[in-house]
């Protein structure tokens, strides 16, 4: 079972996300550290990318300003490895493909692999469009996290659980990443579509929902269905406004919904 | 496709051209876009739509466009024949109706209400905002912020048709980050609402379909040429952002070994400098916007903000079919840099009282180039593929005609 899967058994997990070099590298890296701290089970850190099309103004904001502020790519191995040898968390990265295919998606995976990283979230690929990091992660070992959609047909789901590997990443709604009031009904029916389609949880793949949860209740909500709650737009703005010490009360409120 | 029997490079079915292409998107999206490459194979093979088209064509649209020759202009070139394919006379004012129409008659196919849409130049969007008109769905158009101040009047004709138009101010505010915001607005309304890409790139099925819709300029241009002339010609010229107008009119020559083709990129400053756009002659292959091309991009990977005068060719990438003409050599690829296309358009107002848009001119002024190298036994096709209406204000800056005090846009 891959530590990201380990990670996630037991009554739920809570999913933290951070973008790396925001607002910079070694506040990411005390922020990061600071979620698994504070109760958080897993990471998630983001590569800044100049054109994050999945991505709400929050998000956005915060790694246009990294990107503006310098950031590079091998930076992520950097704060990942940081990250590893502080707290004992799984560490995913979050990134848009072109940034892996341009540093050799072999190479990406070996990197990230040698920094003590757990795999890659890949929000704008999807499994058939992704053969050659389908080789490099089982080459590697890397959990591979695909997106699913409320939108996916039943096929598609199926294929994604069957390509996945760590978790699949459930959108909770149709939309981009940013909090919101409701996490969407259509998160629970996606759920019960990913259970169907072979994702019965951490012992086969677990299903943890992202997108739109900013609060403890909704954690508590998710959780009641879901392996994982993912939170990332909240911490970041959490991040923007109150630096680390806010964070962290985020990140231990949050985790009070588990 | 099986490339050792399939000769013909006319009309390749995508997903892939070559190494380039693809489907690169979020999953969020794949639902609608495989309902889009089905509706389109279905109506690919329906005559009752192609018939349909046809007749938009005729009667709205203003099909056939004419052939122009501009002797005046060619005196210019080296005495070359140059002759111009009119797409600037389509209602409209440029070749953006072409595919407008079709991807609206796909709309009602699929039975969605609503059209979204980026635009750069305006010429799509306002071309969107008409199709939209035409058949009575709602429609929003996304522009960069810079793109709507340099091309303020076509803001007012999208809102005079009835669009929303969103300024985007995300990015560099040009046409990227319009494509950035019409992807983000597309994931939370896709039950309802279709995407009428604009050019010839993005994930399959736009760079075909795209290509397909836009194919009937070099359809009619052959013909044209073979019935003025009784021969083709030597070279056939068109500007290149996202590649629709010069795939459209390249795709009827592909197969004619003797036809040369060449796609004018947008040089800005030069292509020495860090101000161009110019994909295809100083980018490397990477993935943007759904699909694998020739795209301006740091060592990471990050893109590199573009430069053109031109907001239609203001795109760091290029549709993949492109990619693939430039690495199999069927297609060559040229720069042209603000001013020879300024001073192209000024030449082409001058000589034959046809002011072409800036993004033709740049088309011009490759055409200028190469008509010097042809010589007098020449003959050159270009595309003239809008009218530059919407620059004068653009061009009442750079020549300086506007005198003190006048009111400027």
């Amino acid at each position: 079972m891959s530590s990201v899967a380990q990670a996630i058994t037991g009554s739920g997990a809570l999913v933290g996300y951070l973008p790396v070099g925001f607002p910079d590298l070694q506040t990411s890296i005390d922020a990061a550290v600071a979620l698994v701290e504070n109760g958080v089970d897993a990471l998630e850190l983001g590569l800044p990318y100049s054109d994050p099309v999945m991505d709400g103004i929050a998000i956005q904001k915060a790694t246009q300003q990294a990107l503006a502020a310098g950031f590079r790519v091998r930076d992520v191995f950097t704060a990942v490895e940081a990250v590893r040898s502080r707290v004992d968390a799984p560490v995913l990265v979050m990134t848009y493909w072109n940034p892996v295919v341009q540093y050799g998606v072999g190479r990406f995976a070996d990197a990230l692999r040698d920094a003590g990283g757990a795999g890659l979230i890949t929000p704008d690929i999807t499994p058939d469009s992704a053969d050659e990091w389908i080789a490099e992660s089982d080459r590697t070992g890397l959990d591979r996290v695909f997106l699913a959609a409320p939108s996916s047909t039943d096929a598609r789901l199926a294929a994604t659980v069957a390509a996945s590997r760590g978790f699949v990443y459930a959108v909770s709604t149709m939309g981009i990443t940013g909090a919101r009031a409701d996490v969407d009904a259509k998160a629970r029916e996606l759920i019960a579509r990913l259970r169907a389609a072979g994702a019965t949880g951490p012992e086969t793949i677990a299903a943890c929902v992202g997108i739109g949860i900013s609060t403890p209740e909704q954690v508590t909500e998710v959780l009641g269905y879901a392996d994982g709650a993912i939170v990332g737009s909240a911490l970041v703005s959490a991040l923007a406004e109150e630096g680390v010490a806010g964070v962290a009360r985020l990140a231990s409120a949050l985790s009070h919904g588990k | 496709m099986n490339d050792s029997i399939r000769e013909s490079l006319r009309r390749l079915p995508g997903p892939f051209f070559g190494d380039y292409g693809g489907r690169f998107m979020p999953e969020s999206l794949i639902a609608a876009i495989d309902e889009l490459a089905a509706a389109y194979d279905e109506a690919k093979a329906d005559p009752t739509f192609q018939a349909e088209l046809a007749e938009l064509h005729r009667s709205y649209t203003g099909r056939p466009s004419i052939v122009t020759e501009v002797p005046r202009f060619a005196e210019h070139a080296g005495g070359a024949r140059v002759f111009l394919k009119r797409e600037d006379l389509n209602h409209t004012g440029s070749h953006k109706i072409n595919n407008v129409l079709g991807q609206a008659l796909l709309t009602r196919r699929i039975g969605k209400t609503r059209v979204i849409a980026e635009t750069g130049a305006g010429q799509h969007g306002v071309a969107t905002a008409t199709a939209a008109a035409l058949f009575g769905l709602e429609c929003t158009i996304y522009m960069g912020e810079v793109d709507t101040q340099r091309q303020a009047l076509n803001v007012a004709r999208m809102r005079l048709l009835g669009a929303d138009v969103v300024s985007v101010t995300t990015g560099s505010r040009t046409l990227k980050d319009a494509i950035n915001e019409a992807y983000r607005e597309w994931v939370t309304s896709v039950e309802t609402t279709n995407y009428i890409f604009g050019t010839a790139a993005g994930p399959h099925p736009f760079p075909a379909m795209v290509r397909d819709f836009q194919a009937v300029i070099g359809d009619e241009a052959r013909e044209q040429m073979l019935a003025e002339l009784g021969r083709l010609p030597d070279a056939v010229v068109a500007c290149v952002g996202g590649g629709s107008n010069a795939i459209g009119i390249f795709d009827a020559f592909l197969d004619d070994a003797d036809v040369a083709l060449y796609g004018v990129e947008a040089a800005g400053d030069g292509v020495d400098t860090d101000k161009h756009a110019a994909s295809i002659e100083r980018g490397r292959p990477g993935v943007l916007h759904g699909a694998r091309s020739y795209l301006l991009q740091d060592e990471d990977g990050q893109t590199i903000e573009s430069h053109s005068i031109s907001a239609g060719l203001d795109y760091p990438g290029v549709g993949p079919e492109h990619a693939f003409l430039a690495d199999i050599g069927r297609a060559s690829y040229i720069p042209a840099t603000d001013t020879e296309a300024m001073e192209a358009l000024r030449l082409l107002s001058r000589t034959e009282g046809i002011i072409p848009a800036i993004e033709s001119a740049h088309a011009l002024a490759g055409a200028l180039r190469l008509g010097r190298e042809l010589g007098p036994d020449g003959v050159i096709l270009v595309n003239l593929s809008g009218r530059g209406d919407k620059d004068v204000a653009t061009a009442g800056r750079w020549f300086d005609l506007l005198d003190d005090g006048a009111v400027q846009s």
